[in-house]
C-alpha cells in the first residue's frame, strides 16, 4: 500500500547572525583569499615543469706533490704479494709519502664480476688486503673499498674474496646503493655530468688497484680503464667511443697512486674470463704514479704494442703521462 | 598462570615476526641455510594440491604434517596462532571495527556466506587433480608472501627506507598491491572477512577439525545465554549455541569471556551442548565439482607455452618442463625475493591465465646471474629444482649447461650492424667460456670516405645459455638490439631450433 504522505516542509529558521560572526567569517575568508592568491603568485610559471637544480660535485685531485728523489714507477716481481707491495711503495718513498695520519682512503679494485680469484677477472684479494694494511699502518682514519660492479655487487665482493680480505685488514667495504650516487662533473670531451658514488667525494686519497686483463673492444683493461667502475648510470654507451671515454675518465680521476695486479693475468676471453686455461701467472706487482706509463708497460703481459691501443697516445696528448715508460725513472726489483 | 589469550598473542606476534624475518633473510647475503620457506612448507593446502597435481609431496612440504596432525586432534588452531595473514587480519579487524558491544555480538555470528570458502577449496582441489594448480591465487601463505615480496618490500625502497642495495620493480605489481589492500580493507566490513569467507586453507583445516576430540564445549546447565562469548569470537563459530567446529579458530577468547565458566576447551562433559555439523550444500559442491571437471580439459585446450612455445616464457634455471612447472608453482614469489638482479618477474598472461604471477625472466629489468642458483634453493614446491652451480654452468664437454633460451641479434637496431657505431658490450658481458658472442671484424668506408673498422657481433647458439645479460646491458635502451627468447631452453623437448 503506497502512502501519499507528503514530506513535511521544514519551517526551521536560521538563528540571527551576529556582527561578531559576520566579521569572523569575513576575516577567515579574506585570509583564505589571500592564501590562495599568495600560492598562485608564488607558484605561477610560464613553464609547465619546475626545473630541479641538482648540485653537481667536482672531482678532487687526490695526488701528492711530485718529487724528483723517488722513481715514478716500481716493477716488483715475486710471489709474496704483501712483501711485493711494501717493497714497491717503499721504492716510491714509502706509504707515509702518500697517506697522512687521519686520511680517509678509498681503494678502487676491479670487482666487476661474480668470479673467483683464480679466474683473474677481478683484482686479487691479497693485493687489496696488503694495500689496506699499509694504509692502516700509515694511520689512515678509515680505509674504504668500493666499485660499481657489473654483476650483482654483493656476489662480486663476496665471491672475489675481496670483502673478506678487506675486512681482515680493517677496511670497510662500501657497496654503492642507488641512493649513493652523486652527479659529478667529469669535464671531458665526451663525458660531462655522470653519477659517481659519494664515497669518492668523501675520501681524501684514492688508490687505484687495477688488474691486467684482455678486453675485446679495446684490447686490454688496465689502470685507466678501471675508472669505468667509478660511474653509474647507463655507462654501457661509453663503448661507442671507448678510447676517448677512457681518456676522459682518467683525466677526471687523478689517483694518489696506482698499484697494478699482474700476478694472474687473463690473456683471453676477457674481461669476464671463467676458464683457468686463459689465466697466466706473471707474478708481478707494479706501483706507479703515471698511469699512462704503467698501462704502456703492462701491455707486455697481453703481447700488445702501444700503437695497437689508441687511448695511450690520446692520454699522453691530454697530458696524463708518458707512453715511453723507459724515459722515466723506473725501478725493477725481485722480492723473495 | 598467564591467560590463554595472552599465550596465543605471544605465539601470534612470534609467528608474524618470524614470517617477516624469514622473508628479509631471503637474499644472497643473509641466506645461510635458513629455511626461509618455513611458512609455505607448513601449509597443508599447498602440500595437498601439489600432491594432487604432481603426485609428489616435495621435500619440506612434509612439514605440513606438523599442522595437519595436531589439527585433527585440537582443531583449526593454525588460523589464529600461526597464519601471518590471519593474524594481520585479526589485528586490523580490531582497529577497523570499533564497534559497540551489541554490534560485536552481531558481527561475530555465523553467516551462510562462510560456506563460500568450502566451494573455493573444492574448485582448487578438483582442478589440481587435473594438473591445474591455482591454489596460489587464494592460499593465504602464498598470497601474503607474494604481497610482501612484490608490493610491500619494494614500497619500502620507494619510501627511501634502505632495505636493499637497489630499487626493485615488478611488472603488474600494482594489481598484487591492490588485491592485498582489498583483503586488508575487507576487515572493515566483517571481522576477518578473508579468513571466514574466502580462505581455502581455512576451509581445509576446518574439514580436518571436524572430528577433533578437543574443542570448545559449552555447559548448557551453567550457560545463561548472555552472549558475551560472541564479543571477541574470531571464527564466527557460534560458541553461544551449537558450536561449528569447522569455523572455530581455537582462539580461546570465548572461554575467558564467559562469566559463568560455562565454556571450556577439551573433551566432552555430560552437560556439554550439542554441536553443529558442517554447513555446506552438497548440491553446490556437486555442481562445482562437475563444472571444474568439465573446465579442466577446456582450459588445457587453450594455447599456452605447453602447446605452443611462447618467446617470452623464459623460466628460471632448473625449472621443470612447462606442464610440470605449472603443476608445481604456487605463485608465492619466494624466488623473486631472493633473485639478486630483479630479473624474476610475476608473469601476466605470457603463459596463459594459468601462468598468472608465475616467475619469468624479463631481461630488460635484470639478467640471470651466472653462478647464482638461489631461486631453486628457496622454491618450496620444486617447480624450480634445487640445482648446484656446476649443474647450472655445466662442465663441457661432458655435461651441458642449463639453457634458459637463446639470444638473437636485431641487426636493424644493433649499433655496429645498423649504424656503423662500435659497441660489443654484449660480447664483453657474456659469461660463458668461450664466449657465446663473438664478432666479425669488418672494414667499411664511411659516409665521409674514411675507413671504419667495426666488430659486428654474432651469437653462437650452441654456446648461448640465454642468461640475458647481453639484453640487459645492451645500450639500446627501450628495445634491446639483442634479445633472448625461450627457444632452445633445456627443460623443453619441443621448444628447439638447432639440430
Amino acid at each position: 500500500m503506497a502512502t501519499t504522505r507528503r514530506k513535511k516542509k521544514s519551517n526551521l529558521k536560521q538563528p540571527m547572525q551576529t556582527r561578531r560572526q559576520l566579521l569572523k567569517h569575513i576575516a577567515v575568508n579574506s585570509g583564505l583569499a589571500l592564501g590562495v592568491g599568495g600560492v598562485a603568485w608564488w607558484r605561477w610559471s610560464q613553464d609547465p615543469v619546475v626545473e630541479k637544480i641538482t648540485p653537481v660535485a667536482e672531482w678532487k685531485n687526490y695526488r701528492v706533490a711530485p718529487s724528483n728523489h723517488y722513481p715514478v714507477m716500481a716493477v716488483i716481481h715475486g710471489q709474496q704479494v704483501p712483501a711485493m707491495v711494501r717493497q714497491g711503495v717503499d721504492s716510491l718513498g714509502g706509504i707515509t709519502r702518500f697517506i697522512n695520519k687521519g686520511d680517509r682512503v678509498l681503494l678502487k679494485p676491479n670487482v666487476g664480476w661474480d668470479r673467483q680469484p683464480e679466474q683473474a677477472a677481478n683484482t686479487g684479494p691479497e693485493l687489496v688486503n696488503a694495500v689496506a694494511t699499509l694504509c692502516r699502518e700509515a694511520g689512515a682514519a678509515s680505509v674504504w673499498v668500493t666499485d660499481v660492479s657489473l654483476n650483482d655487487p654483493a656476489r662480486c665482493f663476496s665471491r672475489s674474496g675481496i670483502e673478506k680480505a678487506a675486512i681482515e685488514a680493517g677496511a670497510q667495504v662500501r657497496l654503492p646503493t642507488h641512493n649513493d650516487f652523486v652527479d659529478t662533473q667529469m669535464g671531458g670531451q665526451l663525458l660531462k655530468v655522470w653519477p659517481v658514488p659519494r664515497f669518492f667525494h668523501e675520501a681524501d686519497k684514492v688508490i687505484n688497484l687495477p688488474i691486467v686483463k684482455h678486453h675485446s673492444l679495446c684490447g686490454c683493461t688496465l689502470s685507466m680503464k678501471n675508472w669505468y667502475g667509478v660511474i653509474g648510470g647507463k655507462r654501457n654507451r661509453l663503448h661507442q667511443s671507448i678510447h676517448q671515454s677512457i681518456v676522459d675518465l682518467a683525466s677526471a680521476v687523478r689517483p694518489t697512486m696506482t698499484i697494478m695486479d699482474a700476478t694472474r693475468v687473463l690473456k683471453r676471453n676477457g674481461p669476464t674470463g671463467g676458464s683457468l686455461a686463459d689465466v697466466s701467472f706473471e707474478e708481478t706487482i707494479i706501483v706507479s704514479l703515471d698511469e699512462v706509463a704503467l698501462d704502456a708497460y703492462a701491455l707486455r703481459f697481453l703481447d700488445l704494442q702501444p700503437d695497437a691501443v689508441p687511448f695511450l697516445a690520446m692520454a699522453e696528448t691530454a697530458g696524463l703521462g708518458v707512453v715511453d715508460w723507459r724515459s722515466l725513472n723506473v725501478v725493477e726489483r725481485q722480492v723473495g | 598462570m598467564p591467560r590463554l589469550r595472552t599465550i596465543r598473542r605471544i605465539y601470534a606476534v612470534f609467528f608474524v615476526s618470524l614470517f617477516f624475518v624469514l622473508i628479509f633473510l631471503s637474499s644472497f647475503k643473509n641466506l645461510k641455510g635458513y629455511d626461509t620457506d618455513l611458512f609455505l612448507e607448513l601449509d597443508p593446502l599447498t602440500a595437498l594440491t601439489t600432491l594432487l597435481s604432481s603426485g609428489v609431496l616435495f621435500k619440506g612440504l612434509a612439514l605440513s604434517l606438523l599442522i595437519i596432525v595436531p589439527t585433527l586432534f585440537f582443531g583449526r588452531f593454525f588460523c589464529s596462532w600461526i597464519c601471518p595473514l590471519g593474524i594481520m587480519n585479526q589485528g586490523l579487524s580490531r582497529f577497523f571495527t570499533g564497534l559497540r558491544l551489541s554490534q560485536k555480538q552481531n558481527i561475530n555470528q555465523y553467516r551462510t556466506i562462510y560456506r563460500l570458502k568450502y566451494y573455493i577449496l573444492t574448485i582448487m582441489v578438483i582442478l589440481s587433480g587435473f594438473g591445474i594448480l591455482q591454489t596460489g591465487l587464494f592460499d593465504p601463505i602464498a598470497l601474503i608472501t607474494r604481497s610482501v615480496v612484490v608490493s610491500l618490500f619494494p614500497a619500502l625502497g620507494q619510501s627511501h627506507i634502505p632495505i636493499s642495495d637497489k630499487a626493485i620493480f615488478f611488472q603488474g605489481g600494482v594489481f598484487i598491491a591492490l588485491l592485498f589492500l582489498a583483503v586488508m580493507l575487507a576487515n572493515r566490513f566483517m571481522t576477518r572477512y578473508w579468513c571466514r569467507v574466502l580462505c581455502p586453507l581455512g576451509a581445509l583445516l576446518g574439514l580436518m577439525a571436524l572430528r577433533a576430540p578437543f574443542r570448545i564445549r559449552r555447559d548448557v546447565e551453567k550457560c545463561t545465554d548472555c552472549g558475551r562469548c560472541l564479543r571477541d569470537c574470531q571464527g564466527g563459530c557460534d560458541p553461544d549455541g551449537a558450536l561449528r567446529i569447522s569455523e572455530c579458530h581455537v582462539c580461546m577468547n570465548c572461554v575467558e569471556a564467559c562469566p559463568d565458566g560455562a565454556l571450556h576447551y577439551g573433551v566432552s562433559k555430560p552437560d556439554s551442548a550439542l554441536q553443529q555439523p558442517l554447513d555446506i550444500n552438497r548440491r553446490r559442491v556437486l555442481e562445482i565439482s562437475v563444472s571444474a571437471g568439465i573446465f579442466a580439459p577446456m582450459a588445457h585446450s587453450s594455447i599456452t607455452h605447453v602447446s605452443h612455445p611462447d618467446s617470452r616464457v623464459i623460466r628460471p634455471p632448473g625449472s621443470l618442463p612447462e606442464a610440470d612447472f605449472l603443476g608445481h608453482c604456487i605463485k608465492c614469489a619466494a624466488c623473486m625475493k631472493v633473485c639478486p638482479t630483479n630479473v624474476l618477474q610475476p608473469a601476466l598472461f605470457e603463459s596463459g591465465l594459468e601462468g598468472l604471477w608465475t616467475p619469468i625472466l624479463v631481461n630488460r629489468v635484470g639478467y640471470c646471474e651466472h653462478h647464482c642458483v638461489l631461486c631453486g634453493q628457496v622454491c618450496p614446491t620444486g617447480a624450480i629444482r634445487p640445482i648446484t652451480i656446476d649443474e647450472k654452468v655445466g662442465k663441457p664437454p661432458k655435461q651441458a649447461p642449463i639453457k634458459l633460451g637463446t639470444a638473437f641479434f636485431d641487426r636493424g637496431r644493433c649499433l655496429p650492424w645498423a649504424m656503423d657505431v662500435p659497441c660489443i658490450v654484449c660480447e664483453e658481458v657474456c659469461p660463458t667460456t668461450p664466449k657465446a658472442i663473438w664478432y666479425h671484424k669488418v672494414e667499411k668506408v664511411g659516409r665521409d670516405g674514411r675507413l671504419i673498422v667495426l666488430k659486428q657481433p654474432v651469437v653462437e647458439p650452441s654456446r648461448c645459455i640465454g642468461c640475458g645479460i647481453c639484453e640487459n646491458k645492451c645500450p639500446v635502451q627501450d628495445k634491446a638490439a639483442i634479445r633472448v627468447t625461450s627457444v632452445g631452453e633445456s627443460r623443453s623437448k619441443q621448444n628447439k631450433m638447432i639440430l
